[in-house]
């Protein structure tokens, strides 16, 4: 699905991504996890196409990506959740749902509005009111149900449940389980281990810009030091 | 004034609020979206008229014919502005914002002489509108039909345009993009198109604007620049990027000008009062009141900064030798060069200390400035008058005439320091159109549009290798002093001010006390450069207070560079000299300077200089 090999990224001269490689497989659910300024999000935007990637390849359902600007991407239905979620503040709800309106895709789910409201009951409610005018959940899950407007068959997830009230972090975490059961694939960054581990198959860990872990949960959860090492704050 | 003149005044007004809303609210649109400073839009107001006038003439003068016409000049108008968009803006949307600046600048250039070319010097005047040409008494008054439909027409595109921006995806995308476009093309919306699709829309309403305009006023060349301030001062008093705001401010104006022309004269204690005069100031009056009650204009929000500032590189210091090798070497020219080449000369130092002056401030000090031309014409006049109204020695006018330019600055500048980004740098242009209206109606003093004659040197200054040296003198002073101070404490203070307000306020600078030192400052040295000029040439036109000359001073600075201090002196002397070149070879001397200019900005956009040591670089680097 999304292969990424010895991605390099700057900003400006700052050289913040050195060469890292990570995979997501179809209808898998991957956590990115990292300390605060690792390079989760710099890697996110840089497989994007936010941050154009100096040097190495990332491929998405068998084209390479890494030289495409960010639209042509997304059109490939490669979604985006930012961190800071750029909601649309002065559009309504439905309208931020319609400015992430994409066609169709072959053999991944469509959303529509009514099936996105059945996912997240609370956007339903207030259907007519600014962007700006949304709490901090609202406003998360209305930022991942535009993505899902797109079709996407993958979605970048940057630190979805940062902020949330930890009964939001739960619906956020159901949410995800059922993207997955759509068949949605989802790499998702995060600090938040205990998240993670409810909600991922495999796990990345990312320090300075490196990939220093990759392996499945269960073994991530029975390794104290790398824990230690690279998450605990 | 009768109850019956107060109706048929704000009927005036409403008529002429028509155009001035549609140009304003596509200008409004265009800055929403793309962040763009479209100056060429006043220029495409300019060919909707031409259009309009032309594709009459060609349909006969039937209602329809008239109004297929005006429809077709508006849709006209929008693929041009198409072309725009897609020849030039779109290859330098990540180029800095004062470079596409530049080159709007370029573009209306360009465009002024299609329009002589395909339709001459001469105004062309339009016929009436087939149909509507009676008059309708309105309280024992006549008013030309017209005027109604056009009354008629403002609130129909308002309405349209509300249902267009609301009720379509077009809409939603185009509101998305003004608040947040890399977000929206994260979303799989192709930026590209969406800016081609709001550059037609709003070129459209530009060109619209233009059209209905035909029975009421001549096509002529000085349009572009006279609309595109009208259009500026309504966006920013409605607030930009509020195609309401837009609506309400080209109301207050359209009515608040019509009245002036409505009173006329009046006599108040004995003193006669020119409303009627009064007419080319009012706009801007009322801009320059809505800005310091209500900074973001009537219905405008704070902007969001859309892009993370660039680090701005290093000033570098030049070097003492450096500006003495070119010293000596300028002061060397007069012996091997004919007179023609030393007038040349002369005016090339007078702008290069203008251009400095705008640098300093634009560049450094963080502030744009629209309305530079101020203090250089000030500055021109002021040498000027002295001289022969008030009967002084020319020495004496040559150096009081930059405190005169001066005193004017910390007066424009005590109200420009309160406002930062666009809305700065449309209020100087707003003052500076002030000083021009005061400049070109005050006949009994200034000698109104013809200017001031017989402004001629000292006998000991008569030769004009002389004068030269006067003037390299004084403006390489001036220009070395600007660059002096930029190493002061001073200057690192206007620096740090500029790239962190907060952090610079936080550590005890009085930021804007310091940003209106500076703006006294460069007020004074581009008088300076005014009155060497006007010494130099014998006579002074309001035109060396205009717009042209503003944004003449803009595209030396930009052409050369903002980012080098040297930048501004190479941008001075190519322009100079190439307008004189072409100039003298071709009528159409400004296309082939838009031309020059659109070429460098698509070649190297980071200026000349700075492209050129990009240049450089490069080249060392692969030799290294
Ligand atoms: N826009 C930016 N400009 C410069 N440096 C940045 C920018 N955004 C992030 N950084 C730097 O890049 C590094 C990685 O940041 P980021 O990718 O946001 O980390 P994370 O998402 O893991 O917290 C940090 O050191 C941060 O300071
Ligand atoms: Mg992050």
């Amino acid at each position: 699905m999304l292969q990424v090999a010895d991605l390099h990224a700057f900003y400006g001269r700052a050289h913040i991504l050195h060469g890292i490689s990570l995979e997501a497989r179809a209808g898998e659910v991957v956590a990115l996890l990292g300390r605060n300024g690792a390079g989760k999000s710099t890697a996110m935007k840089a497989i994007m196409g936010l941050v154009p990637p100096a040097r190495g390849m990332v491929s998405f359902g068998g084209k390479r990506i890494e030289r495409l600007p960010p639209y042509r991407i997304a059109r490939l239905g490669l979604g985006y959740v930012p961190e800071e979620r750029r909601i649309f503040t002065e559009l309504s709800v439905m309208e931020n749902l319609e400015v992430g309106r994409q066609a169709a895709r072959t053999g991944v789910p469509t959303w529509t509005e009514e099936k996105l409201f059945a996912l997240f009951p609370n956007l339903a409610r207030m259907r007519e009111r600014p962007g700006g005018r949304m709490s901090g959940g609202e406003q998360q899950m209305l930022t991942i149900a535009r993505t899902l407007m797109g079709n996407p068959s993958c979605v970048l997830l940057d630190e979805p449940s940062e902020g949330l009230a930890p009964i939001i972090v739960e619906e956020m975490a159901n949410s995800i389980r059922a993207l997955k059961g759509e068949g949605v694939s989802v790499i998702l960054c995060e600090q938040n281990l205990h998240f993670a581990l409810g909600v991922a198959d495999r796990a990345y860990i990312i320090e300075k810009g490196q990939i220093r872990f990759g392996g499945s949960m269960e073994e991530l959860a029975a390794n104290d030091s790398l824990r230690e090492q690279y998450l605990s704050v | 004034m009768t109850l019956a003149s107060i109706i048929i005044q704000l009927l005036n007004g409403l008529a002429a609020a028509a155009s001035l809303f549609l140009v304003s609210a596509g200008l409004s649109l265009i800055f929403g979206v793309t962040r763009i400073v479209n100056f060429a839009h006043g220029s495409l107001y300019m060919l909707g008229l031409y259009g309009a006038y032309s594709l009459i003439q060609f349909f006969g003068r039937t209602p329809l014919g008239f109004w297929g016409a005006v429809v077709l000049a508006a849709l006209a108008v929008g693929l041009v502005g198409i072309l725009i968009e897609v020849l030039v803006l779109r290859r330098i949307y990540r180029a800095p914002e004062l470079f596409q600046l530049l080159a709007t600048f370029a573009v209306v250039l360009v465009i002024k002489d299609i329009a002589l070319f395909t339709w001459g010097a001469e105004d062309l005047v339009g016929p009436r509108a087939p149909g509507l040409s009676m008059a309708v008494e309105i309280m024992g008054r006549r008013i030309p039909a017209y005027d109604l439909v056009l009354i008629a027409i403002g609130p129909v595109v308002l309405g349209a345009l509300w249902l267009l921006l609301t009720r379509t995806r077009w809409g939603a995308l185009v509101r998305a993009a003004t608040q947040d476009r890399e977000m929206v093309g994260a979303l799989g919306v192709d930026q590209a198109r969406l800016f081609t699709s709001v550059f037609f829309v709003g070129s459209v309403l530009a060109g619209l604007g233009g059209a209905l305009q035909i029975p009421r006023e001549p096509a002529n060349l000085e349009l572009d620049l006279a609309i595109i301030a009208d259009a500026f001062v309504i966006t920013v008093v409605g607030g930009l990027g509020s195609i309401g705001g837009a609506f309400l401010a080209a109301i207050v104006i359209g009515v608040a000008k019509a009245f002036c022309v409505g009173i006329g004269s009046v006599t108040w204690f004995g003193f006669e009062v020119s409303f009627s005069k009064l007419t080319l100031v009012v706009e801007f009056l009322i801009m320059a009141l809505v800005l310091v009650v209500r900074p973001y204009g009537l219905l405008g929000k704070p902007q969001a900064a859309q892009r993370a500032a660039e680090p701005a590189p290093r000033l570098q210091v030049p070097s003492w030798t450096f500006a003495l090798v070119w010293l000596a070497l300028l002061a060397l020219v007069p012996l091997a060069a004919d007179r023609y080449t030393t007038i040349l000369l002369t005016d090339i130092v007078c702008f290069a200390l203008f251009a400095v002056s705008l640098h300093f401030i634009m560049g450094p000090a963080g502030m744009v400035s629209f309305g530079h031309a101020a203090y250089f014409g000030i500055g021109a006049y002021a040498a000027g008058l002295l001289l022969k109204r008030f009967g002084l020695p020319m020495e004496a006018a040559l150096l009081l005439a930059p405190l005169i330019a001066g005193l004017f600055a910390i007066v424009y500048g005590w109200f420009c320091v309160r406002l930062s980004g666009v809305y700065l740098a449309m209020l100087t242009l707003a003052f500076a159109q002030i000083s021009w209206s005061v400049v070109f109606q005050w006949d009994s003093m200034t000698g109104g549009s013809n200017g001031v004659f017989g402004v001629w040197p000292s006998a000991w200054l008569s030769d004009k290798t002389a004068y030269y040296y006067l003037a390299l003198v004084l403006c390489g002073a001036g220009i070395l002093f600007l660059w002096r101070v930029l190493f002061s404490p001073f200057g690192y203070a206007l620096r740090a001010g500029r790239d962190s307000p907060l952090r610079a306020e936080a550590i005890g600078i009085d930021l804007r006390g310091f940003q209106w030192a500076a703006f006294a400052l460069v007020g004074a040295l581009a008088g300076l450069a005014g009155a060497v000029y006007a010494f130099s040439k014998g006579s002074i036109s309001p035109s060396s207070i205009s717009i042209a000359q503003s944004t003449d001073g803009l595209i030396m600075v930009l052409l050369g560079g903002v980012e080098t201090l040297t930048g501004p002196v190479v941008g001075a002397a190519i322009f100079t000299w190439l307008r004189d070149v072409v100039a003298r070879n071709t009528e159409f001397w400004r296309a082939v300077m838009g031309g020059v200019i659109l070429l460098i900005v698509l070649l190297f956009p980071q200026g000349l200089v700075g492209g050129l040591k990009a240049l450089v670089v490069r080249w060392r680097e692969q030799r290294a």
